[in-house]
């Protein structure tokens, strides 16, 4: 995380945890929720004032395995002031915290893996050590915080395929007094409650049931329901470039722009959406996870044609332009072998022919840095033809969040 | 928050009495609360001064990560902080053998507190007093300024890092050091040496004729020598003037520039700005001795836990426990660094040392590792030593002075290597070295340290722009915070700010394709060292312009 000293630095340690095992509490779930609104509502002031945003909606963990839409929303604020940049240092090979035990010099004395499965580790704030501080929340309300307070846009246009809906038979209503199976758990509750009312509970640390009174109406049914399911309407494409020059920064802000923008088309779509993880250097492949994708790591080099391929392939193969409104997003660092796009281009062209919107995001090395990719497709001439269906989003590999959104709000305006 | 029951203050009283048997000096009062974790979420923002001023960044999940202790030089969980009488805080269900451990390590923090110097200007108020004074100040401005009274907070919270706490401290230690008249040093060490740059023989000579004068005529001696002075160089009495003028100017930090500096705080209409800049300023001063003592208050405390636990006869068959739980404490562990364990250790290691004699130059000089394991004057005074080191030294000196060689071997101490392996995919952990010079070098890269900056005031009354100079350490600044940090110092100086720094020439774009002839893929080249730039950044009417100025070699 730092240059000096991975994991814990010496200001980590405090009394209360280490000497009483002190560990700290949760603010509530629904507490934090409103603390962003008011937070949210202080920082669009903030604007008026003339000052920029400071709120940012948590750079956020990614999702685990597993958890697949869960998102670590956490409203950060960073207190800036002048300091060294922790980060760097001049040496090549990682200068580490100190050890005490034996061994000679040079000699390897452990290893870690590079990425942990078990923890969510992600880039950026809100990540540090402080794992219990971290509210998880599910991308939809991020979602939700994404279209309210950072106004980006809703859709106008859901697609023609909203409404298949069909329905489906569970018992999950609740019913009082008659239904298909007791629920005893909600009859017990509703017994004592009852029996609070009546004043048969004098003492919480000594209950006689044998008291009770059990009215009919306390007796609670699950009852068979008619439940509409609905189809997802939307189908996600992520890809991502994941060539040995995408190591570090420009991975995190390409992985953060697309979970920020997986969570807005939750939100837009009321959690009906699918999602789809590609993987590209010289070839493409499909990875079932949003984990995998964002923690996979090749040296290899890079061909963007391959990852198109494999969409348009993809596409074809399950005919989803049929069902589904299709999203491409696609980041990478602008570097491609196939310099002039010669394969690149016709596939971009497919592609266009059944998506609603294709992104492309480059994150480049350095400012000004014409890339191969930006350059062939700005000369294909895309852009201008089809404005509605393709957008590109340039930022250089050191934009923050608040960049990142901007983005979003231009890829997909 | 209440009070801990009688029982157990009574068991903390026993461990006072205790404690002042052993030498630990502090005043007699405490107060000790129970604390549930709902009070340490309120606690915990307010760096555990219950308090503290209110202000809303306290109430978000405040950025961790980037740079987190460089920026909050206040640890947010402490159990004892340093108020009066110095408050500590406990888990309700602690099992009084517990307590009895953590009694004298907090004892021993609040011993540290009272006697280090670094804690000096701390002592002579009740902090949580003046900070509750401060917070009702604050809250009766924001209820005549609103929102205003938070981006005053927040602008000076963005250089409360900057403060001059040295400089506070060389206050109260003030250090005689004018012996000679100053007129006759300025003449002699830098008139004539650096002005005049007169050769040697020249210089002699002047010597010669001032102790002529004196003998001449001892009263008037010195007047007679100056008379011909100022006959000869009819410069040097102007020049004086401006080098006394020079010398009187101390140098100030950037808060107390700015508080008695800035045309725009000291307008009437915002004068209850500067309340809050100095709540803020004195806020942060009280907190810095904190963060640069961390390693030897830890130590400190751990180590008289451990010497204090042992000879408690009121926890007779709590060995086993104790043992337990300060072993999670104070164990070194393999790869990281952990404050109280390195501490301790050192304190330990200091005492020993002492004990024998082997802060000497006597054992110093010894190359012959036989001899030097030998050596052992019997000084006693093992103790002596160590309370003297408590008492004047912080993590710097402490480290600087005290990792030694024979430190490093005794504790088998090195430091640690990452590397990726690549074709693993795992991180590989190595000893990289075992000499002391590079364990203290990782030590104390470790250490708080606030970027040094400085302010060139003589240029700034005359194009109204405030120049803000960061002295080159070999480190950039952290870019990101930089456009808002001066935002902010606009803000409160009411005019444009420029600062000077240096970063590393952006390296050429990598590329990761296959060369273009030949098969042989580039040997692993030795990465080059990066190339400094000097850059100023200037922010007027909240734009940030960067402009490089020139390119190191």
């Amino acid at each position: 995380m730092n240059g000096g000293g991975f994991g814990k630095d010496l200001y980590a340690f405090f009394d209360l945890r280490v000497l009483q095992g002190v560990r700290m509490g949760l603010p509530g779930y629904a507490n934090q929720i409103r603390t962003i609104d008011e937070l949210l509502a202080k920082d669009r002031q903030r604007e008026k004032d003339g000052f920029p945003r400071k709120i940012r909606v948590g750079r956020m963990i990614k999702p685990g395995r597993g958890g697949k839409d869960k998102v670590v929303v956490v409203p950060t604020a960073s207190e800036e002031k002048l300091i060294h940049d922790p980060d760097f240092s001049d040496q090549e090979e990682e200068q580490a915290g100190g050890g005490a035990g034996d061994g000679e010099p040079g000699e390897v004395i452990g290893e870690e893996p590079v990425r942990q499965s078990d923890r969510g580790s992600g880039a950026g704030p809100g990540q540090g050590e402080g794992d219990q501080h971290e509210l998880e929340s599910s991308a939809y309300d991020l979602g939700r915080i994404l279209t309210e307070q950072f106004e980006l846009p809703n859709l106008k246009d859901k697609g023609k395929k909203r409404s298949l809906t069909r329905y489906t038979y569970d018992l999950t209503d609740r019913h009082r007094g008659f239904g298909q199976v007791l629920d005893k758990k909600a009859t017990l509750r509703k017994i004592i409650e009852t029996n609070i009312h009546l004043g048969n509970l004098p003492d919480v640390n000594a209950i006689d049931p044998a008291d009770f009174l059990i009215s009919p109406k306390d007796m609670v049914y699950r009852i068979l329901s008619r439940e509409m399911d609905y189809d997802a309407q939307a189908m996600v494409f992520f890809v991502r470039d994941y060539s040995g020059s995408m190591a570090g920064k420009t991975t995190e802000l390409v992985v953060a722009q697309h979970v920020l923008i997986y969570s807005w088309l939750l939100y837009q779509y009321a959690n009906q959406v699918e999602t789809r993880f590609i993987l590209h250097d010289t070839t493409a492949k499909e990875v079932p996870d949003f984990y995998t994708y964002y923690n996979s790591k090749v040296a290899g080099g890079t061909q963007v044609a391959a990852a198109y391929k494999m969409v348009n392939d993809i596409v074809e193969k399950e005919s989803l332009a049929k069902d589904y409104n299709i999203y491409v997003f696609h980041g990478t660092d602008g570097d491609d072998w196939d310099t002039e796009g010669r394969e690149a281009i016709p596939q971009l062209k497919t592609m266009l022919r059944h998506a609603n919107r294709v992104g492309i995001t480059i994150a480049q090395h350095s400012p000004g840095g014409n890339t191969e990719v930006e350059r062939y497709i700005r000369k294909s001439g895309l852009l201008e033809q089809s404005p509605e269906l393709i957008r590109l989003d340039v930022v250089d590999d050191d934009a923050d969040e608040s960049r990142l959104i901007e983005g979003i709000r231009n890829m997909i305006s | 928050m209440e009070l801990i029951d009688q029982h157990t203050k009574k068991i903390m009283e026993g461990c006072k009495e205790r404690a002042w048997d052993a030498g630990l000096r502090f005043e007699t009062e405490t107060l000790e609360y129970v604390v549930t974790n709902r009070d340490l979420l309120e606690l915990s923002p307010k760096v555990m001064i219950p308090t503290l001023y209110d202000y809303w960044v306290h109430d978000v999940e405040v950025l961790k990560g980037k740079g987190k202790y460089e920026l909050y030089p206040g640890n947010p969980y402490e159990t004892v902080i340093n108020t009066r009488p110095a408050i500590s805080f406990y888990n309700d269900n602690n099992p009084d053998w517990l307590n009895v451990m953590i009694f004298y390590h907090v004892l021993a923090h609040i011993d540290f507190f009272q006697n280090n110097l670094y804690f000096r200007h701390t002592r002579d108020y009740d902090f949580t007093g003046e900070a509750l004074s401060d917070k009702r100040v604050i809250a009766k401005l924001r209820s005549e300024h609103g929102r205003w009274v938070d981006y005053v907070i927040e602008f000076s919270r963005g250089i409360d890092n900057l403060v001059g706490f040295f400089r506070e401290l060389d206050r109260l230690f003030p250090v005689p050091t004018v012996q000679q008249p100053p007129r006759l040093d300025y003449y002699f060490d830098v008139f004539l040496q650096s002005i005049k740059k007169v050769r040697s023989s020249a210089y002699i000579k002047e010597i010669e004729r001032y102790n002529q004068c004196l003998s001449d005529d001892s009263e008037l001696g010195e007047a007679h020598f100056f008379a011909e002075v100022d006959r000869r160089h009819p410069e040097f009495k102007a020049l004086y003037a401006k080098h006394k003028e020079q010398k009187r100017r101390p140098p100030v930090d950037l808060m107390q520039f700015l508080l008695d500096n800035s045309p725009f705080l000291n307008r009437e209409e915002n004068k209850w700005m500067q309340t809050v800049v100095e709540i803020v300023r004195k806020t942060s001063l009280f907190f810095q001795p904190q963060i640069r003592t961390k390693i030897m208050n830890e130590g400190w405390a751990s180590y008289w836990h451990e010497v204090l636990f042992f000879k408690d006869d009121r926890i007779n068959g709590h060995e086993v426990d104790f043992a337990r739980v300060n072993a999670g404490v104070t164990a070194m562990p393999r790869v990281g660094l952990n404050p109280y364990a390195l501490g301790m250790r050192m304190f330990y290691f200091i005492e020993e040392s002492a004990e024998k004699g082997r802060w000497t130059w006597d054992y110093q000089r010894l190359g012959d590792t036989g001899d030097r394991k030998r050596f052992d004057r019997r000084d006693g005074h093992g103790r002596d030593y160590i309370f003297a080191v408590r008492e004047n030294m912080g993590d710097f000196t402490f480290i600087n002075q005290f990792v030694n060689q024979d430190f490093i071997n005794r504790h088998k101490l090195f430091v640690a290597g990452r590397r990726l392996n690549e074709a693993k995919m795992v991180w590989e952990y190595y000893v990289k070295s075992r000499k002391a010079a590079d364990y203290r070098r990782m030590l104390l890269d470790n250490l708080y340290h606030p970027p040094a900056i400085t302010l060139t005031t003589d240029s700034t009354e005359q194009h109204g722009t405030l120049q803000l100079i960061h002295r080159f350490e070999g480190k950039p600044l952290l870019k990101d915070f930089i456009a808002n940090t001066l935002m902010g110092i606009e803000f409160l100086w009411g005019g444009a700010v420029s600062l000077e720094t240096h970063e590393v020439v952006p390296r050429p774009v990598r590329s990761d394709r296959p060369p273009r002839s030949g098969t042989a893929v580039a040997a692993k080249t030795e990465p080059e060292p990066p190339r400094w730039q000097k850059v100023i950044y200037t922010m007027r009417d909240r734009e940030l312009k960067r402009e490089i100025v020139q390119t190191l070699d």
